[in-house]
């Protein structure tokens, strides 16, 4: 064999099992000793690294698990229940149960009842616009249908309807992490306590202008008359800023503020339709009223 | 819409400049060296040219309708100027359908694979010529000499071509012969600025080259870092050389005008997209490429390195924008 | 010789169609809202009820903390009511509305045209009055003046600086002020020096206003220590940073303020203001406004009364044109456009523009071709090709490290950008949320 040949094979030998010598002492050295239950932890979650937590990450998460003295203040929205379950077990602590909850718009102000009365020629961003001016339409409280939130959900639960203008809620996809909460720049999301077979009863309006105001910007906007309020038998209706709210952990679904609403701000989602007899006032707009929730 | 008032947020006027207007003012700016090219190499500088524009505006507008699907932007400029650049670096009688693979080198590899406009690392004439370079180096290497405006557009044919005075002085000093009587044989430094020897369409005419930065100078295309710093690197390097040992260097003027390094240094290593933003940043990349374009010049096994050199200081820009910033206003006061 | 500040800066059109307007009078509006928030700081408490007769200067909100300004009625009238109104922000917030009255003023402000030069006030008095009279920076800041007059604990100043440049293109209020009342404002210079305790003050005047130089020169015989400086003409030289470089070459460090290379910088407006606050017992209730456009009938210099609904300004200089696209208050490098032409003019608008359709619109975006230009002409030495990626993606600590927040929002790059690229959108919305996690991690 060519000398050429036998040195390099030597030289490049050497210089590999020299440098694989080195490693192996310096991996000893500074190697990390974890708690392996972090390891076990993580396995059991998610790993949608969403931050719906509130921590960096699922892994980040999982330490905090381990680290923590009770799951008072520690919920996974994306598992759920199930998921705190299966670490109380790894970890041999109590798991807090929640309820599980959906993110619901409250806006219901689409194109044909919210009127532009301004051209927006600026950057095709809500976080951008909000910081302009209230928006094209005459109420600064509503949807300006940019789309942060869809870009910002990781788990397809969002998608902008080109009729209406209005982002859309998919019930299924949804986990409740947040994302879109903190994305709105106008506050207009929530996390509402989930009922069965998806139903919902939310006023679909943020607005606080006094009622007159209100209603000359949007058909559909909430004018603070106070008929929920007074009908409810629940007192789950609070009324601030001639504003409605249903707060949805004392909603009972019960249906009776809905067709007292004048402006129809009130929206019922997945209930069967109402027989004839039953008041239904005014116009339906943007999410259509009485009917199961489509797959989006 | 007509009659809503429009908002938006600050600022409400713009200069009007646009990417459209700097790519054609940088095809005006070659157009003294393409009058030169075809005053010497006739008809095959009109047709090289041609085929290289056409293959990259066409090769950019196929890639972006029916492969990425986007929106179509050939309008822009940037093919055309690409395409003229690849062309500058060619022989004028290069077969037509190398010159097709290297526009479809230039835009489907080394611009549209990164993303299109504005994300290429590489320059992507460059990296077309390169790619010609190493795949067809008999083709690539062998330039007609120049006989006037009448010259047909012949591949290759041999007679009509001869080496570029810089393959000349290579070979010379490696046989050994000093530097001084190969000098003799070469065209003189008038002959080179003004174009008179072998060589591709781009690197004959200094003067015309020189015309050309004027002018992009006077428009604000591009600023005097980045050639002024190549060149002087350039004059420096080569003048230490001349001086250390003049049998085997050729003066600092030789080497300036023979080559790709006014072609590279006014238009190539300027390219928005792969130079660095900061001004201290384009020095040190204009020196970083004369250095390396003398090199391998002189130690490397390639007459000429400016294609080279520019390529792989392109690979340094990254690293180079992210340390290299520019001046900022106000110290930044330190935290007590 | 001329001065001018070394990094960055563009030439925009200058367009000054209205420097050879000489200052007139608007008639009075009927109804008006004066906002409750014309300045940086917390917004004023109203200190008037429903019902309530006032007269023109009287107190009608009072500043609510340190850095916050008094609020006093530019009409006489009866008080309607406390409520929302929409305003320059874009969004409706408090104000205070008035059925105008007639024009009564209250018996202790002097109204004669009378110059009046001495003052025989101590420091901490003139800084009363000017509080007081609820006198902002009248530049667009609207920062509390008498706020800037308390020099904080450790720093020094030695020179104060009036900002005549008036660099953005299309106004000229500050040019026919000084052309108009140039004594005025030199005497109000000079009670700002009292304030300040300094010996020395320079006026920095644009070289495109060669008359208000000739001026002003030939009124310096009557003011010690108080020197012209004429100026490069280039945008944005009207910046304070950008001002106090041309004239005393120091550099305002970065998160610092002037007053840390030992400059206090007011407008010439604000030294007019202080000038009737001090001499005429005249609180801050109007100022100069330029209203301008291409295609306006009558462009003009207006005084105009704060809050007067900027539909009436447009009324006054030969109504809204046809074919108008943009109203912008403020120069249109740096102003807001205004959605709805009844918001009232507030103590920082300068001017009120008006934009053709043809020149309304943005044009397509297209891809960054990293010519660095933006950075080029950036004052401040930023990279705004960086910074508007690092905040779509909100990478927040890498933007705070690349000094976003040193940012004037001068719109330089945008402007430049042969991309047309909205680089200061996005640098702005980035500097907004670092501010917000830099005051959290003050807490």
């Amino acid at each position: 064999m060519n000398p050429t040949v036998i040195y390099t094979i030597i030289s490049l030998s050497g210089l590999g099992i020299f440098s694989a010598i080195i490693l192996y002492f310096v991996a000893q050295k500074f190697k990390i000793i974890e708690d392996p239950r972090i390891d076990q932890v993580q396995d059991a979650l998610p790993q949608a690294n969403c931050g719906g937590c509130g921590y960096a990450g699922c892994r980040n998460f999982a330490e905090a698990l381990v680290k923590a003295e009770n799951f008072d203040d520690l919920f996974c929205p994306v598992g759920g229940n199930a998921t705190m379950g299966s670490v109380a077990a790894i970890l041999g602590k109590n798991a807090v149960e929640q309820e599980p909850r959906v993110a619901v718009l409250r806006c219901n102000g689409s194109c044909d009842v919210r009127p532009s009365i301004n051209f927006y020629d600026g950057t095709s961003s809500c976080a951008v616009a909000a910081s302009l001016y209230g928006g094209a339409t005459g109420c600064q409280y509503g949807c300006l249908g940019f789309g942060d939130c869809v870009a910002v959900c990781k788990f397809d639960a969002l998608a902008m309807d080109p009729i209406s203008g209005l982002p859309v809620v998919n019930d299924v996809n949804c986990t409740a992490c947040g994302a879109c909460v903190k994305a709105c720049p106008k506050n207009l999301f929530e996390l509402r306590k989930r009922a069965k077979k998806d139903r919902k009863i939310y006023v679909a309006c943020m607005n606080e202008d006094k009622g007159g105001i209100a209603k000359k910007s949007c058909a559909v906007a909430c004018i603070g008359c106070t008929k929920c309020f007074q009908v409810c038998p629940y007192e789950a209706i609070t009324m601030a800023n001639n504003l409605a709210f249903i707060d949805s952990d004392k909603c009972r679904l019960c249906r009776k503020c809905v067709p007292v609403c004048p402006t129809n701000s009130i929206l019922e989602i997945g209930f069967p339709p109402r027989k004839e007899n039953e008041e239904v006032t005014g116009e339906v707009a943007g999410q259509q009223n009485n009917q199961t929730n489509k797959e989006v | 819409m007509a009659n809503l008032i429009t908002v938006s947020p600050s600022p409400h006027i713009h200069s009007g400049l646009s990417v459209n207007k700097l790519m054609f003012g940088v095809i005006i700016a070659l157009v003294p060296a393409f009058i030169v090219s075809v005053l010497l190499y006739g008809v095959g500088a009109i047709v090289v040219t041609l085929i290289s524009v056409a293959s990259c505006v066409l090769f950019e507008f196929l890639i972006q309708k029916f492969i990425l699907k986007t929106e179509v932007r050939i309008t822009d400029g940037s093919a055309m100027v690409t395409g003229v650049l690849l062309a500058f670096n060619l022989p004028s009688n290069l077969p037509w359908w190398i010159i097709i693979i290297g526009a479809m080198v230039s835009i489907g590899i080394a611009k549209m694979t990164f993303g299109g406009l504005g994300n290429n690392p590489f320059n992507p004439a460059l990296v077309g010529r390169v790619f010609l370079l190493i795949s067809f180096p008999a083709q690539m290497t062998t330039f007609p000499v120049p006989s006037g405006i009448s010259t047909p557009y012949i591949s290759q044919v041999d007679g009509f071509t001869g080496p570029t005075p810089l393959a000349m002085l290579k070979e010379g000093i490696k046989q050994g012969v000093p530097v001084a009587d190969l000098m003799k044989d070469a065209p003189s430094h008038m002959d080179l600025f003004l174009g008179n020897m072998g060589g591709s369409m781009g690197e004959i005419a200094g003067a015309a080259l020189l015309l050309g930065l004027i002018f992009m100078l006077i428009r604000k295309i591009i600023t005097w870092h980045i050639p002024v710093s190549i060149i002087l690197t350039i004059v420096l390097f080569t003048g230490l050389l001349y001086l250390i040992n003049p049998e085997k260097n050729a003066d600092p003027l030789f080497h300036l005008l023979t080559g790709g390094i006014l072609l590279g240094a006014i238009f190539m290593a300027t390219d928005y997209v792969t130079s660095p933003m900061a001004p201290a940043g384009m020095i040190i990349f204009g020196v970083g490429i004369g250095l390396l374009i003398i090199i391998i010049r002189v130690y490397g096994a390639y007459p000429e390195g400016v294609s080279f050199a520019i390529l792989i200081m392109n690979g340094f820009v990254p690293l180079i924008n992210r340390y290299i910033k520019p001046k900022r206003f106000g110290e930044e006061i330190k935290n007590g | 010789m001329l001065k001018t500040f070394t990094r960055g800066g563009v030439h925009p059109p200058q367009n000054k169609i209205t420097s050879d307007c000489r200052i007139e009078d608007l008639p009075l509006p009927v109804n008006v809202a004066i906002p409750v928030a014309m300045h940086l700081g917390v917004p004023s408490k109203p200190v008037v009820d429903k019902g309530a007769e006032i007269k023109v200067g009287q107190l009608i909100a009072k500043g609510d903390g340190f850095v916050s300004a008094n609020i006093h009625s530019p009409f006489s009238g009866k008080v309607v009511k406390i409520d929302k109104s929409i305003d320059i922000s874009g969004y409706k917030r408090d104000a205070v509305f008035i059925t105008v009255e007639g024009d009564n003023w209250l018996d202790t402000i002097d109204r004669s045209p009378v110059l009046k030069r001495e003052f025989n006030h101590s420091p901490e008095e003139l800084i009363k009055i000017m509080g007081d009279a609820g006198i902002v920076g009248m530049g667009g800041a609207t920062f509390p003046s008498h706020v800037k007059l308390t020099v904080p604990k450790g720093k020094t100043v030695n020179t104060l600086v009036i900002n005549g440049a008036e660099c953005e293109p299309y106004l000229t209020s500050d040019h026919v002020l000084m052309l108009e009342k140039g004594e005025e404002i030199l005497t109000g210079a000079a009670i700002l020096m009292k304030a300040l305790r300094v010996e020395k003050a320079v006026v920095g005047i644009e070289n495109n206003k060669t008359d208000a130089i000739k001026h002003l020169q030939s009124l310096l015989t009557n003011f010690k220590g108080i020197s012209i400086q004429p100026l490069k003409a280039k945008y944005p030289q009207g910046g304070e940073k950008q001002l106090i470089k041309a004239i005393l070459k120091r550099e305002v460090p970065s998160g610092g303020l002037p007053a840390d290379v030992g400059a206090v910088v007011f407008n010439v407006g604000t030294a007019f203001a202080v000038y009737e606050a001090v001499q005429k017992n005249k609180p801050l209730i109007d100022r100069v406004v330029t209203v301008t456009g291409k295609s306006l009938k009558k462009p003009s210099n207006f005084r105009v009364r704060i809050g007067t609904p900027v539909s009436n300004i447009l009324e006054a200089a030969g109504g809204l044109p046809e074919d108008t696209g943009k109203i912008v208050s403020g120069g249109p490098m740096m102003g807001k456009a205004v959605a709805d032409t009844s918001v009232p003019v507030v103590k920082g608008s300068s001017g009120i523009l008006v934009i053709t359709q043809k020149e309304a619109r943005r044009r397509k975006i297209e891809p960054c071709i990293r010519c660095g230009k933006c950075a080029s002409v950036c004052p401040l030495g930023l990279e705004p090709y960086l910074l508007m990626p690092l905040a779509q993606k909100s990478i927040y600590d890498r933007l705070e490290k690349e000094r976003v927040m040193d940012c004037m929002e001068c719109g330089s790059c945008t402007y430049t950008c042969p991309s047309a690229r909205p680089l200061l959108d996005f640098i702005r919305l980035g500097k907004s949320e670092v501010g917000k996690i830099i005051r959290s991690r003050k807490k």
